[in-house]
């Protein structure tokens, strides 16, 4: 039979049954549009109602603090341009690790008159306190740093930063849409992006949390859903499913078992994959994030043979992007483009086992080893890092 | 260079965005070296030899001809790329075999993506390069002789 091992948590997580089960009478049976005043309108808006409280609470803040929006794309956008824009003019600090959802939305504000700083990272992908704390202008309105990075899964110190925005009274996101998993509650933040198709949970569902006592200008104006901040007839399945997923996310024990198997991952492919090297931390990475580079080889190629063979990754080679451009994190990481190229990210979750990685560094093995025999070029050390 | 006419719009219907010579060739490429030995072997008795492209870029290719009576006899190669960029060099090596200098020379990428039966469009500039390592190995060639 051929193996189906999904490594790409990163990108998306399959749905929980659980969380299935619960969605399922919100399509059909109960279809009442929230904001109807009768019976069945009410009996919606109570359940939509009780899974804000229900994520309030695992997030430990108030159920008026939480917006259900389309997802992690929206949210950011909301946090951001709906800062800039209430703010009307300032200076935001932001990193070069974030996501494109951070990242084009910030130049989009520098379009708008914006200043924005880009912080750069160490060679492990971790953004530093300091460098923050120097950024700080008077005119620094908003400082947006991701949790975890979605690629080389580094874990930024969110606690640290969060205390000294607070101290300079600066708002301060950050999008944890990998983190739900290791998310610190107590911590200062004013707005924090999650999404559901990363818990497994319902894709086009994700929550802004917003400190009450900030204001927002909305992105999508109408009907006056979600406090005003976010208008639009509620994805009520799929605000049901965000609540089930981030309850399990919030109570299950993967964490140390994820954490095993990436260290057993690393360590067994480095030892027995010459010329491999692992990308960002070791250890404060996110427990399912394994991304490794494999010299003088391409990662679409690498990619394309696992996947004949039944195992699904991802790859930060240019040669897989829409943009034909290697991944900008592992540029800000310092890595040269030739070596970048042969990036490979293996992101764990609940159904990964230890054969299955066995499986995959067994096929590994045999894909580097024919693409290197095909492969003209030795790269040296220089080649590696900028 | 007329992409569109050899474009492949979206995904086979196996998902796969490549043509099945495409994978043909990138999972069972031909023309390679199977061994280190061979590989010197071949290099030692060449009659000439090219290379294109740059790490940095994410694409390099080299091929190695032998040439007899005017004739490409034997073409061998190694690639450092994506799946279309090892494609259309092994479908190149086996297009060059057999054909004389001449007409080995005037063989171009749209040739090599007409053969795979079509690349995506944004592919091809980056990763048909083949022609040109061809195209060098033979000029490599022309001057020894």
């Amino acid at each position: 039979m051929k193996k189906n091992i999904y490594l790409d948590h990163a990108a998306t997580t399959p749905l929980d049954q659980t969380v299935l089960k619960s969605m399922q009478p919100y399509f059909s049976e109960k279809f009442a549009n929230p904001g109807s005043l009768h019976y069945p309108g009410m009996e919606v808006k109570e359940a939509i109602e009780q899974a804000r409280e229900e994520v309030a609470k695992i997030l430990n803040v108030k159920a008026e603090e939480i917006i259900f929006t389309s997802g992690g794309t929206e949210s950011a956008n909301l946090a951001l341009k709906g800062v800039a824009l209430q703010k009307k003019k300032g200076h935001i600090i932001t990193s070069e690790i974030e996501h494109p959802a951070v990242l084009d939305t910030c130049a989009y504000l520098e379009s708008l008159g914006f200043k924005v700083t880009y912080l750069r990272v160490g060679k492990e992908g971790i953004i530093s306190v300091e460098d923050v704390k120097k950024a700080i202008t008077k005119e620094t309105i908003l400082i947006s740093i991701m949790y975890a990075n979605n690629e080389i899964g580094t874990i930024q110190p969110i606690k640290d930063i969060g205390t000294l925005a607070k101290k300079n009274n600066i708002l301060f996101h950050t999008d944890a849409c990998q983190a739900a998993g290791v998310l610190d509650k107590n911590i200062n933040v004013d707005l924090i992006t999650l999404n559901g198709g990363k818990i497994y949970g319902p894709k086009g569902i994700g929550i802004l949390y917003k400190n009450k006592n900030i204001q927002l200008t909305p992105l999508i104006h109408g009907g006056g859903q979600e406090l005003n901040l976010r208008s639009g007839t509620e994805n009520v399945p799929g605000i049901i499913g965000f609540a089930k997923a981030l309850e399990l996310v919030s109570k299950d024990k993967e964490n140390e078992r994820l954490i095993k198997l990436r260290d057993y991952f690393i360590e067994k492919v480095l030892k027995e994959i010459p010329r491999s090297f692992l990308n960002g931390h070791k250890s404060n990475r996110l427990p399912n994030n394994i991304n490794i580079s494999f010299l003088d080889i391409e990662g679409e190629s690498i990619l394309l043979h696992l996947n004949e063979k039944g195992i699904y990754v991802s790859t930060g080679s240019a040669c897989s992007s829409h943009k034909l451009e290697i991944s900008h994190v592992l540029d800000a990481i310092g890595l040269k483009h030739d070596a970048a190229h042969g990036s490979i990210r293996f992101t764990l979750g609940k159904s990964t086992t230890k054969p299955d990685l066995d499986y995959v560094i067994k096929e590994l093995k045999e894909v580097v080893g024919s693409l290197r025999k095909l492969s003209p070029i030795h790269l040296k050390n220089e080649d590696i890092r900028k | 260079m007329s992409e569109e006419k050899y474009e492949v719009k979206g995904y086979s219907e196996k998902g796969w965005l490549y043509t099945d010579k495409v994978k043909e060739h990138f999972f069972n490429p031909k023309n390679i070296f199977k061994t280190d030995q061979e590989l010197e072997e071949f290099k030692k008795h060449a009659d000439g030899y090219g290379t294109v492209g740059s790490p940095a870029c994410g694409d390099v290719m080299e091929m190695f001809i032998k040439v007899k009576d005017n004739i490409i006899t034997a073409c061998k190669w190694r690639t450092f790329g994506c799946a279309s960029a090892i494609a259309s060099t092994s479908i190149l090596s086996e297009m060059a075999i057999g054909k004389t200098i001449e007409e080995a020379k005037k063989i171009t990428p749209q040739d090599i993506v007409k053969e795979l039966g079509g690349l995506p469009p944004r592919k091809i500039h980056c990763s048909v390069l083949g022609d040109q390592a061809l195209r060098k190995a033979i000029e490599d060639y022309e001057s020894k002789n």
